[in-house]
């Protein structure tokens, strides 16, 4: 897998390995699946667009002179009688970062040949990426039931609830999308479709290999990853 | 042919074993105990310096603990590597600038809402 000896391609490590990958003829990334690389490039790219929208936000949060929504008070969710501060956020957390480990073990059986396990950790994450779709879609309704809008709010600043549904819905967005894969994905391995030399790729006519839970899972991860910094900056802050 | 596959096979072998599972279970682990503590910041309700530096050190270090070794670039080749993280510079560059700008936006919104614009 991740090894830069991968069939054949002989890299010294470190910037020496680097400049004979990138110096040298005709392809870059010698040895890399054409997918990963092409998934790591667009994780790249959406990278800077999750950035523009946190950047957004600290900009529109940091030059209002009207107080901000507390977010601990807002997102409080009543357990038992009491409020519980970012009870329904922490939740998200646990769920995301578990399908997030099961997706890491996936990978690792999906380069050991093992379908069975693979595809039953590969269902695991879907459900778990289903849950946090769910509970996103409570907190929503939950707050737009107490009066959060684009353009105004009962907490403060009016800029806060165009800023919370444009980047958590895109995150959303992002988490269902991998969901819908991830139901795909664990089909296609149940059904063996990676099994012996492959058997059918994924919008291409090439064999399908196990890489492709790989890169399925670099997704994965990224959305996660994207869910650690809307934690820390839309939650905590 | 045949021959030759047998051998590709045996050779492709021990590229293709992958890494112990307890590195794995390690790194959940963290991620679960660092989710805990950035949780308990909000819990304790800390404040000010303490608590944003809390919120940006738990931050990094879930993010580089997915992308190191859920993400497998901690293993990977240095040219993607360094594809992959420079442009976060960039970024970083953008962060500042939009700092300034917010402090400007608001130094300039107190103006002129409480000294007036006419004068």
């Amino acid at each position: 897998m991740s090894d830069p000896k991968i069939d054949g391609f002989e890299l010294k490590p470190g910037f020496r390995g680097m400049a004979s990958d990138t110096g040298s003829d005709q392809t870059m990334f010698k040895g890399v699946h054409w997918g990963k690389a092409m998934m790591w490039i667009f994780l790249l790219s959406d990278t800077f667009v999750f950035s523009c929208f946190l950047i957004a936000y600290m900009k529109g949060r940091g030059s209002t002179p009207v107080e901000w929504p507390n977010p601990s008070e807002v997102f409080a969710l009543e357990a038992f009688g009491v409020p519980v501060p970012l009870l329904l956020i922490a939740l998200m957390t646990f769920v995301l970062i578990t399908s997030s480990g099961t997706m890491a073990l996936a990978v690792k059986y999906g380069y050991e040949k093992n379908r069975k396990m693979c595809g039953w950790l590969v269902l695991a994450t879907a459900i778990g990426g289903l849950t946090f779709v769910g509970m996103q879609a409570y907190e929503w309704s939950k707050l737009i039931h107490e009066g959060v809008r684009p353009w105004e709010n009962p907490f403060g600043a009016a800029q806060f609830g165009s800023f919370f549904f444009m980047i958590t819905g895109f995150h959303g967005t992002h988490v269902s999308i991998g969901v819908i894969f991830l139901f795909i994905y664990a089909y296609k391995v149940f059904a063996g479709h990676y099994e012996n030399g492959g058997k059918r790729g994924w919008f291409t006519t090439m064999k399908g290999d196990y890489v492709e839970i790989e890169i399925l899972g670099l997704y994965w991860h990224f959305v996660d990853l994207v869910w650690v910094f809307i934690f820390a900056f839309f939650y905590l802050w | 042919m045949d021959d030759t596959n047998q051998i590709n096979e045996k050779d492709k072998k021990p590229v293709e074993s992958t890494h112990k599972i307890g590195i794995y279970l390690w790194i959940w682990g963290l991620l679960f105990v660092l989710s805990f503590f950035s949780y308990m910041v909000d819990w304790y309700q800390f404040q000010g310096m303490l608590r944003w530096s809390l919120i940006l050190f738990f931050m990094f270090a879930k993010a580089g603990l997915i992308m190191a070794f859920f993400m497998h670039l901690f293993w990977e080749r240095y040219a993607l590597v360094n594809v992959l993280l420079w442009p976060m510079t960039a970024i970083a560059c953008f962060v500042f600038l939009m700092a300034a700008e917010f402090q400007y936006t608001l130094f300039s919104r107190m103006f002129y809402f409480f000294v007036g614009g006419g004068a």
